[in-house]
């Protein structure tokens, strides 16, 4: 027994000492560096849109390098490859945590990677920061969600196409793709649609399996449903590549904004990157952030992504503003705090305030979820997205939904006296 | 008497040129609105474009549509620009004077959303309803039949009588009747509109017929010729209903081939490398893949070198993607198949791991985004056969493509020396071997042609799905269910299963939903390969025994 123990912690010796080689090259002492993990997939279904997200966190580490480091040290970015395989998200976060003795972890993209890594990070007590629009209903002590939450999301999208000037709808399809977010997303919606009235047989709800690409019978059914005299919307929480073959098949029967509208919540430019988007121009969609937004904040990122990816077509999107918002929230928090330490930075981490790339300032709330502001905008037939509305302010993310009975009656605040994720009254 | 005519003719000019210099002014007044910010003073713009009646107004309104209306920056003039090399090249909206090119910073496009859209459609209707073009006219009697403001009444109406396309006419008759029901001025007139629209059977027709129910459903105090109407509306909608289930059939079985067809070019190369050989060829997928990524490539070229032929890409990415996959296919095959003959289970994960390197490959060459393959003019759009029956292009072109792969595969095996030979091997390697084949050959021609089809599905599939590196392990598990089904080593096996799986999908999907669907045909194939382990169509006699 004694001499297994011996050998693991030999292994273990030998593990650290070969990534600390690997990152570092030279051989630096650990005590003078600042270690960030990034945890997202680089292989598998979604390196699609991950791969994006850790090139965004090694630019931020890149920047603030060149500026002098944090707290005097130089800040070094730890990348694993949890390969699209939720399990091995857990198991990589361990690693980064006991292992590389990260400081802090910016990662995860689908809900389901998320859920596995997140006893991990309770346990062990460390911080990730979620960068992805999510469904909600969950507020971890070790988590910061940069992301949108529903209210900051699907609920002002669905509020703007019952105004008037969205085409005052008032029949809709749920289109998602079979999973946790799009089914806790389609629940809080058909609460929401009820209690404005609408009618049982006004909402339709379809869900597909990952990565479908059949879409002739859902397409003609929606059309059908949409001939019922009634203005009819999509609502689309399809997620990933299945985007592609729902976009052309509305192409070529010959859906247009105009008739049915499409709002997505899944879909940005990185995804209409792959598509000829002529016949989907005037679709819509729902983000915090858009690239084509004119702001200066905007303008000096897009430049500093090209230049750090060498390619001046690649876009920007949402979820990687949301990464540099929460890098530069936690960086800011160090500062304050004056160390990495994880229960000094979180308590830093309330109240602190980021310039938007859109504008305004985003705020870091006692629930951990930011209050920002949402927008809505067009395809366009370029790929980018054009802002058609805006919130007037920001709009702060709720933890839990008002919409959905049994959460509605909790709080999350995780500063005194509440202090917990999901309760209906405070712990002190 | 001559010096009348030529005052009369200097008045008649100056009358002219005023009006003309008004009509202009007008429609600079009327376009000022477009400049503004807000939806509400941009739509109130575009009707007064459109009723200015002026010349330009279509131009400014389709360019509006279009997303081709700006704004100078300069001095807050609309521009109507099109793209260029280094910008726009613009022309002034108003008087239509060429300015030139402008720098794309210093123009602004004039934003419109979907209501407004709506709405110009309606408007350029109206003003294009008498245009030469009947393409024109058709769209326009379509925009009118959705818009159906009441002040198209008589311009419909003069229009309809001097229609001389007989295409245009039908599109007109049910515009002016959808005028009449909405806006008629007796209920004969009305019945008679409803008439003339129950006797139609698509989509758009039931919307408006059911509309107009719920609105006369929502009157206060029916009169008796209402409620009459009520009752006629509702026959009318049954007519059309019953009209529209027998036309879902039709499109449900439409769908189940087209699925059926993406199946079988999916899983037809398998048939080929795990049917005829009995390699379980994990990188089958793979070999799609490269397919698609080879019409990606063709494209690319195209784009670049030689515009003109853009459209053709496409066909000229079918041999080429064939000879790539193929060539890929040999090179596996001789590298690491021919050494594990006789041994699956270490040739699934032999081929597991060469697919897996493939798409890594793939990833790090092209990136892990998906590439855009676009669809050529001659596959967009739909075929109307009929009022609510309406077929893709492109799953109409598919279909025909499997058919021809499938044709090509069969006349190669039963008609060529190499499709003898191929044939021999399987059956009885030594013996073909002692008759002078060279079975090794064979072999490795063999799996190239396995995947060099499946390399040619790839490109059909860059039309319908992702063009990403896990395009493949989409189809690896439905190309085996597929051949499995049908019956291993049997082509027409892997037509039929293709062809019922697809069907059964498509007739179980509105009922139960994608997701159900998908494990009902599951759960069904496995208890058939129960009853029938060897599949649909089983191969007999002494080959099938070793």
């Amino acid at each position: 027994m004694l001499g297994l123990r011996k050998v693991a912690g030999i292994m273990t010796g030998a593990a650290m000492l070969a990534t600390s080689a690997l990152g570092l090259g030279t051989a630096q002492a650990a005590d003078d560096v600042i270690k960030v993990g990034v945890l997202h997939s680089l292989s598998g279904t979604m390196a699609i849109s991950e791969t994006t997200l850790k090139d965004a966190v090694l630019m931020m580490v890149d920047d603030l390098n060149k500026n002098g480091g944090l707290l005097g040290k130089k800040v070094e970015a730890v990348v694993v490859d949890p390969a699209s395989n939720w399990p091995l998200f857990a198991e990589k976060a361990r690693e980064l945590i006991e292992v590389d003795k990260v400081d802090v972890v910016f990662g995860c993209w689908t809900s389901v990677s998320r859920k596995s890594v997140l006893p991990v990070f309770e346990e062990l007590n460390s911080m990730l920061f979620y960068p992805v629009q999510y469904e909600g209903e969950e507020s971890s002590r070790n988590v910061f969600y940069t992301g949108a939450a529903p209210n900051q999301q699907a609920i002002p999208a669905v509020e703007y196409l019952m105004s008037e000037e969205g085409g005052d709808v008032k029949r809709w399809v749920l289109a998602g793709t079979d999973y946790v977010y799009p089914r806790t997303t389609n629940k809080i919606l058909e609460a929401f649609l009820k209690s404005k009235g609408v009618a049982d047989e006004d909402i339709m709800i379809s869900y597909t399996p990952f990565g479908h690409s059949d879409w002739q019978t859902i397409v003609s059914d929606i059309k059908k449903f949409g001939s019922e005299g009634k203005k009819t919307a999509v609502v689309s929480t399809i997620n990933g590549d299945a985007n592609v073959p729902f976009y052309k098949e509305l192409g070529n029967q010959g859906i247009v904004a105009s008739d049915i509208p499409v709002i997505a919540f899944s879909v940005g430019e990185e995804e209409l990157a792959g598509l000829d988007t002529a016949p989907l121009v005037g679709h819509l969609a729902a983000w915090n952030y858009f690239m084509s937004v004119e702001d200066e904040e905007n303008a000096e990122f897009i430049k500093k992504w090209h230049a750090f990816i060498g390619d001046d077509e690649r876009v920007t999107n949402d979820p990687m503003e949301a990464t540099y918002i929460g890098f530069q929230m936690w960086v800011q928090a160090v500062k304050q705090a004056g160390t990495t330490d994880v229960d000094a930075v979180r308590q830093a981490m309330y109240g602190q305030e980021v310039k938007n790339l859109t504008g305004g300032t985003a705020v870091m709330n006692t629930n951990h979820h930011l209050s920002k502001p949402v927008l809505i905008g067009e395809i366009q037939d370029d790929g980018q997205i054009e802002t058609v509305w805006r919130t007037d302010g920001v709009v702060k993310g709720d933890a839990w939904s008002d919409f959905i009975p049994e959460s509605a009656k909790l709080t999350s605040d995780w500063t005194y006296p509440f202090v917990c994720g999901g309760c209906e009254k405070a712990m002190f | 008497m001559r010096i009348i005519l030529k005052s009369f003719l200097a008045a008649l000019a100056i009358l002219f040129m005023t009006q003309a210099v008004a009509v202009s002014a007008d429609l600079t007044e009327a376009s000022q609105g477009l400049l503004a910010k807000g939806y509400k003073d941009k739509t109130a713009a575009v009707e007064a474009v459109a009723a200015t009646g002026d010349a330009r107004s279509v131009i400014i309104l389709e360019a509006l549509l279009g997303g081709k209306l700006f704004i100078q920056k300069s001095d807050n003039v609309l521009v109507i620009g099109v793209k260029a090399e280094g910008g726009y090249k613009t022309v002034n909206a108003i008087t239509g004077t060429e300015i030139g090119l402008t720098p794309k910073s210093d123009v602004k496009k004039v934003r419109i959303n979907n209501k407004m859209r709506g709405l110009i459609k309606g408007q350029l209707g109206g003003l294009t309803l008498l245009s030469d073009d009947p393409a024109l006219r058709m769209k326009a009697a379509n925009a009118v039949f959705i818009s159906r403001p009441k002040e198209m009444m008589a311009p419909m109406q003069s229009a309809l009588a001097s229609e001389t396309d007989p295409t245009v006419v039908p599109a007109m008759t049910r515009a002016l009747a959808a005028l009449e029901l909405r806006h008629g001025a007796t209920m004969a007139d009305k019945q008679a509109a409803l008439e003339i629209l129950s006797d139609l059977h698509d989509p758009q027709v039931k919307s408006l017929l059911s509309g107009e129910l719920s609105s006369l459903r929502a009157l206060q105090n029916p009169t008796g010729p209402e409620k009459e109407l009520i009752i006629a509306v509702q026959a009318g909608l049954t007519k059309i209903d019953e009209k529209l289930d027998f036309l879902n059939i039709i499109e449900n079985i439409f769908q189940g081939i087209s699925l059926g067809s993406v199946l079988l070019l999916a899983a037809i190369g398998l048939a080929i490398t795990f049917g005829v050989m009995g390699v379980i060829n994990m990188a089958h997928g793979e070999m799609v893949m490269i397919g698609a990524y080879t019409t990606y490539v063709v494209q690319e070229l195209c784009r670049n070198f030689a515009p003109g032929f853009l459209d053709y890409a496409l066909i000229a990415a079918v041999p080429l993607a064939f000879i790539v996959s193929g060539l890929c296919g040999v090179g596996i095959e001789r590298s690491v198949i021919r050494y594990l003959y006789g041994r699956p289970l270490e040739t699934l994960l032999a081929t597991w791991g060469i697919s897996l390197i493939l798409q890594q490959f793939v990833r790090t060459i092209f990136g892990p985004t998906n590439k855009e393959v676009s669809s050529p003019e001659w596959l967009s759009g739909t075929w109307e056969v009929t009022g609510g029956l309406a077929l893709t292009y492109n799953r109409i072109a598919i279909i025909l493509f499997a058919a021809a792969v499938l044709l090509m595969l069969v006349l190669i095996l039963k008609k060529t020396a190499f499709g003898l030979q191929m044939r021999a091997v399987t059956q009885n390697r030594q013996m073909a071997a002692s008759m002078g084949i060279r079975t090794g050959w064979v072999d490795a021609m063999t799996f190239g042609l396995g995947s060099g089809v499946a390399g040619m599905a790839g490109v059909a599939l860059s039309q319908i799905d992702n063009v990403s590196p896990n395009l493949g392990q989409a189809y690896i598990i439905d190309s085996f269910m597929v051949v499995v089904f049908g019956g291993v080593g049997n082509l027409w096996g892997t037509l039929v299963g293709a062809l019922s799986l697809g069907i059964t999908n498509k007739f179980l999907e509105p009922y139960t939903g994608a997701v159900l669907a998908k494990i009902l045909v599951l759960v069904a194939i496995i208890l058939f390969i129960q009853k029938r382990p060897r599949g649909l169509f089983a191969l007999k006699g002494r080959a099938v025994e070793s």
